[in-house]
């Protein structure tokens, strides 16, 4: 037996290093692992609450959680793709302007 | 007592691989640890009984979404990145951030959360149920999320291919 406070306090970590990821990685691919990090942690708060409550939704939460967040990192890595394209560089500071 | 050690080891795997992720500088090493995480996760949603979501993790996340970050660094020869200005304000205040928001999330869980607690296994999300609920209770969002993924592919399409100019002085070359 393991209280379930301990899965959310993992959850809460893992979230808590991607909002850190997010704000001191330079790298725009490190960025956006960092947000699949954060998605991965909330998915564990939502299957850790579904056992808990005896609610089968909450691991079909977690599904389409996953499917947006393949849908997210196809597009995602497409306009990084593109963004490299234009400015040849992968660094978030070079990369402060709408127009080419 | 099984139950909790194996709990805690992966765990600590998967936050050991969540710090690595933040202090490794190549990105491949990143994402590598990033894989390190997922599998772990994996396990523990297994702890939790919900064996379809453990299969999804690994074929989906693991698999799938992580062979894409590796194409795509391999592709762009992401190198190691630069440290800047910016980036060093960042850590400064961004480390301490981490470790003072972990620590008040697992104090107010720990102090507040009551003495619920699971057992190994405790909610079976077999394939058959997860199935049946998605083609039941939940098929008109799941038939928007068939449209989104649909969207998402074409635009991940249009975003990635060459510009039509790029290709025609290719072509002439």
């Amino acid at each position: 037996m393991v209280p379930l406070s301990y899965y959310l306090v993992l959850s809460g970590v893992l979230f808590a290093c991607g909002v850190t990821g997010f704000l001191i990685k330079r790298n725009i691919i490190t960025i956006f692992m960092s947000i699949e990090l954060m998605l991965n942690g909330v998915n564990l708060s939502f299957v850790a609450f579904a056992a808990q409550w005896h609610a089968l939704s909450g691991q079909v939460f977690v599904f389409f959680v996953m499917v947006v967040a393949a849908a997210e990192s196809a597009v995602g890595l497409a306009i990084i793709i593109a963004v490299y394209r234009t400015r040849e560089t992968l660094n978030v500071d070079q990369v402060n302007l709408l127009k080419l | 007592m099984l139950h909790l050690i194996i709990f805690s080891v992966f765990g600590l795997v998967c936050v050991a691989g969540a710090v690595n992720l933040l202090a490794q500088r190549h990105p491949i090493n990143s994402a590598l640890s990033l894989v390190v995480v997922m599998g772990s996760l994996a396990v523990e949603y297994l702890l939790l009984g919900a064996e379809f979501v453990a299969a999804v993790q690994v074929i989906v996340y693991a698999g799938a979404i992580m062979v894409l970050f590796v194409f795509v660094i391999m592709l762009l020869n992401a190198g190691e990145e630069e440290r800047t200005k910016g980036s060093r304000v960042a850590m400064l205040f961004g480390i301490p951030g981490m470790l003072i928001g972990s620590a008040l999330i697992a104090w107010v869980l720990l102090e507040h959360s009551g003495t619920a607690s699971v057992a190994a296994g405790a909610l079976p999300g077999p394939p058959k149920v997860i199935g049946w609920l998605l083609f039941h209770d939940f098929l008109l969002p799941f038939e928007i999320t068939s449209i989104l993924v649909l969207i998402a592919i074409m635009g991940a399409v249009v975003l990635a291919a060459r510009p039509e100019s790029a290709q025609q002085t290719k072509k002439e070359s």
